[in-house]
């Protein structure tokens, strides 16, 4: 991926599974670590369902955004989607001993496990989504040669 | 890999063998309707072996949830036999893994049922 790619998707669960195998292609390509691959991968999966689901609620007239960005330091996903916007403070802590057993509200959580950096920034025409995972090592990315 | 699954039953107690991914869609919808329909016929006793399980995310760790304290409302008692890495670190990383009846052998998850 020598330049940033960006692909508008559907607003279905299809566009999530394939939200994720260009996320684990990329990654791989980029030649991230197998673990790693997965975090990245894992994230972009819970940032596709958010942008369907929550942000655009399966509207057939909205799109969700993914691009990738390789910099010299990073890794960048974003995840862009068309819905109302996300309400920040109403996420409560899925750690939380009252919330353990809710069956959902962790994918945000996951995000900010597997990934370096996380930036959500809502507004009323969409939620942004900033997945970002530092490269480590010599190896990622070299194929470029842009180390 | 879609996710699949088959019943068999061990001394009473209904081990569920699940291969695949438990991820939002087909794969919890199979499994919540596994569980369900294993309650509805008086099968409280269950285990599901997640052995080859490669892949779960928020919403199969949801459904999870879901089977488990589903099984405890009736009455009934679900446990977890053969967590792959994948699955094992994740019920860490969410602090799930304390909550859920966690066993890495068959013979002693069938005796553990009171």
């Amino acid at each position: 991926m020598e330049q940033p790619v960006s692909y508008t998707l559907d607003s279905t669960l299809e566009t999530v599974d394939h939200a994720e195998e260009k996320a684990t292609r990329i990654a791989t390509e980029l030649g991230f670590g197998e673990d790693e691959v997965l975090q990245i991968s894992m994230a972009v999966r819970e940032g596709a369902v958010n942008a369907v689901l929550h942000g655009n609620q399966y509207a057939p007239d909205k799109k969700v955004i993914l691009a990738f960005e390789r910099t010299p330091e990073d890794l960048v996903i974003t995840i862009r989607d068309q819905g109302k916007g996300i309400d920040l403070s109403g996420i409560p802590n899925p750690l939380a001993p009252e919330n353990l057993l809710k069956t959902s509200g962790r994918g945000i959580f996951l995000m900010r496990s597997f990934m370096d950096v996380v930036e959500i920034r809502p507004s009323q025409t969409g939620t942004e989504v900033k997945l970002i995972k530092h490269v480590h090592g010599s190896s990622v990315g070299n194929k470029e040669g842009s180390q | 890999m879609s996710m699949k699954l088959s019943t068999r039953q061990v001394d009473g107690v209904t081990i569920v063998d699940c291969s695949g991914r438990i991820t939002l869609g087909e794969g919890s919808v199979t499994l919540r309707d596994t569980v369900r329909d294993l309650l509805s016929k008086g099968n409280k006793k269950i285990v599901l072996n997640l052995g080859e399980v490669n892949y779960i995310d928020s919403s199969g760790i949801g459904e999870l949830v879901s089977a488990f304290t589903t099984t405890k409302n009736q009455g009934g008692e679900l446990k977890l036999l053969n967590l792959t890495k994948k699955v094992h670190d994740l019920l860490q990383i969410t602090k799930l893994y304390t909550v859920f009846d966690v066993k890495d052998d068959e013979a002693a998850a069938v005796k553990g049922f009171k």
